[in-house]
This record gives C-alpha cells, sequence and structure tokens, in this order.
C-alpha cells in the first residue's frame, strides 16, 4: 500500500509548508536581530581605527582591542576630525566612519561617480594619525584594512582583516606577526607613490630595512599576500594627492 | 544505574575508533584538510560540527515520519542550513568576537558530508534521543581526528600549538632551533593533512583487530 507521505499533493504541501516556516522563521531571526548586529559592526569599525592608531590593549603577542563599551568615548577622545575627500576636497563630517568602501569602490567603477574618500585624523600623545580605510580582494573573498599613516607616508601602524581566508593561512594576516611588520615601512619611494609589498623569498625577514618598500609574506598565503600588497597600492594611492597639499601647507 | 544504556552508549564510542567518519567512512575529508593547519581552528570546527550535528539530528529524528521520501534530501539541506544560518545570526548579535573566528567555519559546515550522511543513514530511522547521541558521538569521532591532525601540523609546521611557541624561537635559534631544527613549511599545506590522515588510517588499522581485512 502506498504510504500517505509518497504522494504528490503531500509531497508538494509538504514543500510548501517547509518554505513558509523556515523563510518566516530566518526573516524573524534576521530582522529582531539586525539593529544588534549592526551596534556591534559599527562598535567595531571605531575598534578597527582606533588599533591602526596604536589605541588597543596588546600584550606581548596578541592583538587585543578596547573592549566594545569604551570603543565609544575613546575614539571620540582621540579621533579629533573625521574628513571626506571628494574631487581633492577635504570636507569634515563626523560620520565618515560609516561610509562604505565597498559601495564607494563599486559606484566609482560605474564611471562619472568620483569617490568619497573618507580619512580620520587622530591625535595620541602629540602625534598626528591619518587613519585610512582600504579594501580589497583575498584569495576567498574581501580583505580590508585600517592604515594610520604619518604626514609623510610613513606608517604608523595597521590593521588588517578578511572575510573569509583560509584558518592557519591567509587569515593569520590579522595576527601581530604580520601587521606589526609594516610598522615604520615608507610608502613612497625617493618622492613618488611606491606601496607596499608582501614578498616572499625576502632578502630581509627580520624587516629591519624600512625604507624597502617590502615586508616579508607569510608562508603558503602567496594569494592573500598578493591582494594585500595590491589593496595597498591602489587604494592608498588615491590618498596621495591629500598627503601632498599637508606638505604645502 | 549506568547513565546509559550499553546500546545506547556503543552510539557515542563506535564512531570514536571502531566506525570512525573520517579515518573508517572517510567522510568529511574536504573540511578536515581545508582548517587543520592550527589547533586552535581544529578545536573550534569540532566544537561546531558537535552542536549542529547533534540539534540537526534531532530535528530531523522528529520529523522522520512525516518528511515525504522523494525530497528528504532537500528537507534534510533545508534544516541544516536555516540551523546554520541562525546560530550565525544569534552569534553575530551576542557573541561578535567569536562569531568572527567561526564565520569560516560555518559555510563548511553546511557542506560537511557527515552531517548529511548521519541525518540519511540514521536520523531518519531512530528516535530524538538515539539520534542525538548518535550526532554527539560521529561529531567527536570526526573531532578527534581533526584534533589530532591539528596537533601534528601546528607543532611540525609552525613550531607551536594553540599559538604558543613550544619548540623555541624559529628566528632568534633558541630552543631546538639552536640544534639546527627546522619547522617544515610543508605540513601547513593541505596535501600534507591528508598525508597526516592517511598515517592515521595506517596506524589504526594495522592495531584495531575488528578491522584487520583477511585477504
Amino acid at each position: 500500500m502506498e504510504k500517505r507521505t509518497d504522494k504528490n499533493s503531500y509531497t508538494i504541501l509538504f514543500a510548501i509548508g517547509m518554505v513558509l516556516v523556515v523563510g518566516s522563521l530566518l526573516a524573524f531571526a534576521a530582522s529582531s536581530l539586525r539593529g544588534k548586529i549592526d551596534e556591534n559592526k559599527r562598535l567595531e569599525k571605531q575598534q578597527n581605527i582606533l588599533y591602526a592608531m596604536g589605541v588597543n590593549e596588546n600584550d606581548e603577542s596578541s592583538a587585543t582591542f578596547v573592549s566594545t563599551d569604551k570603543a565609544p568615548e575613546a575614539f571620540s577622545k582621540y579621533i579629533s576630525k573625521q574628513l571626506v575627500i571628494q574631487d581633492g576636497k577635504a570636507l569634515e563630517d563626523e560620520n565618515a566612519y560609516l561610509i562604505d568602501v565597498k559601495k564607494e569602490q563599486t559606484l566609482a567603477k560605474e564611471g562619472s561617480y568620483v569617490r568619497r574618500l573618507p580619512l580620520f585624523v587622530g591625535v595620541k600623545d602629540d602625534k598626528t594619525f591619518y587613519i585610512v580605510p582600504i579594501r580589497g580582494k583575498g584569495l576567498w573573498d574581501a580583505i580590508w584594512a585600517y592604515v594610520a599613516l604619518d604626514k609623510d607616508m610613513i606608517v604608523q601602524g595597521v590593521f588588517f582583516d578578511h572575510k573569509g581566508e583560509t584558518a592557519g593561512l591567509g587569515a593569520n594576516i590579522n595576527k601581530r606577526f604580520f601587521m606589526d611588520d609594516f610598522i615604520g615601512e615608507h610608502l613612497m619611494a625617493a618622492g613618488t607613490f611606491k606601496g607596499i609589498n608582501v614578498i616572499k623569498g625576502n632578502a630581509d625577514p627580520l624587516n629591519k630595512d624600512k625604507t624597502d618598500n617590502e615586508v616579508d609574506a607569510i608562508a603558503g598565503a602567496t594569494i592573500t599576500g598578493n591582494g594585500v600588497s595590491a589593496m595597498l597600492k591602489s587604494e592608498l594611492k588615491l590618498y596621495v594627492p591629500y598627503f601632498k597639499t599637508l606638505k604645502t601647507n | 544505574m549506568a547513565l546509559l544504556s550499553k546500546k545506547d552508549a556503543k552510539l557515542i564510542t563506535d564512531p570514536l575508533a571502531d566506525n570512525n567518519p573520517i579515518t573508517i567512512q572517510v567522510l568529511g575529508i574536504c573540511s578536515a584538510l581545508a582548517i587543520t593547519a592550527e589547533l586552535n581552528a581544529s578545536l573550534v570546527m569540532a566544537v561546531s560540527v558537535i552542536f549542529v550535528l547533534g540539534v540537526g539530528n534531532v530535528v530531523i529524528s522528529l520529523m522522520r515520519n512525516i518528511i515525504p521520501s522523494k525530497i528528504r534530501i532537500i528537507v534534510q539541506l533545508i534544516v541544516v542550513a536555516a540551523l546554520v544560518i541562525i546560530v550565525d545570526l544569534v552569534l553575530k548579535a551576542f557573541a561578535y568576537e567569536l562569531s568572527k573566528t567561526l564565520s569560516v567555519f560555518i559555510g563548511l559546515i553546511i557542506t560537511n558530508c557527515i552531517i548529511m550522511g548521519r541525518f540519511e543513514a540514521f536520523a531518519l530511522a531512530n528516535g530524538p534521543w538515539r539520534a542525538f547521541l548518535d550526532g554527539v558521538g560521529n561529531a567527536l569521532g570526526y573531532g578527534i581526528i581533526l584534533i589530532i591532525v591539528g596537533f601534528f601540523r601546528e607543532l611540525l609546521g609552525s613550531g607551536t600549538l594553540f599559538g604558543i611557541p613550544v619548540l623555541g624561537d624559529p628566528i632568534a635559534k633558541t630552543g631546538l632551533y639552536a640544534f639546527g631544527y627546522e619547522n617544515n613549511g610543508f605540513m601547513i599545506m593541505p596535501p600534507m593533512a591528508l598525508i597526516v590522515v592517511g598515517l592515521i588510517i595506517w596506524v589504526q588499522r594495522s592495531k584495531n583487530e575488528a578491522l584487520i581485512e583477511e585477504n
């Protein structure tokens, strides 16, 4: 005898029911948690920016942000100015850190749109940091970074992160041993913008030469490393005119 | 009285060795190769799979009498995908830091063949309690292998365990490195995971009498 659950009509009804139940369950979960998730992302941005300029709770080897409950306070304390650079003009905007770099990149690809470039000016111990958010492609998915520079475009601190690089290999770009290598590296070489290359077989694995525009790559993470080089080169280049104006003033 | 009857206990212990999902059934290999370069990731993946497989098996088992057999595979997929997405959303809202460490694994869990395998082979034919035990048992068996492989790959490949250097400093040449020892960079590449898994299978097959085949 045919079982009740084998009938076509039952199968179709079951499928419809299942879709409705699971669909509404997921929609409910997503919309009720959205506010909290967005808030977490906003705080994370603040933590990332602060991390790049050296406001963090690092111990000897780990990378630790200021805690989420202290982040907003620290952010308003250390970040003195937020700028949006568009078409060569820098305007203040207190919500510049909420600009979605990914969206700006896609819009800019479509022709006439001129990208808005966010830049945050931070002051800590009388030192001024210019922090820039950038975004690029790793092996599997997006990678991004917050790079803190001084007025000569020498890296003062950097925070890398990724969406889905391989654990243990490319994912290590957000580890101290990789990020700390960038501190002190020059982006310019003899007055022109050169970027920083993540290089295998670097002759300088201890990274003592800060003006070679090179840092040592992570073994097994070639594509992610190339992604980091490409991101630094193409994105930071857009800020060069702004840094030139800093010098002339 | 024992906590579990003998039959129930076997559901947990069997997949640990005699019927291990990775080494005997050779399921879930893809994730075992991808994420075992460090011990930490292995552990996180093991815990995630224990949770998803335990809960997923119970859900499928509860639905086993109403699932139409023609579309049962897609129903199983929807259950595991929905479960994983909900877990992901909840983590993002309440444990953001943790969710960032897990993000890579969340997607991998959906494609883990052990999960579909247990739904299909066990949960569809057994009650929720037994299905739960079976799910946890198989996920533990999977996790053990992940941790063994992760241990060797991280130790020999990077000289660390859970990110802590145990063999000395390779650049300053202290500890073992002072005697000319070098990290084997090859160990952190995925192919070496396959070789380590192969070695585990070899050891297991030659030691465990239940598995020795007669020719």
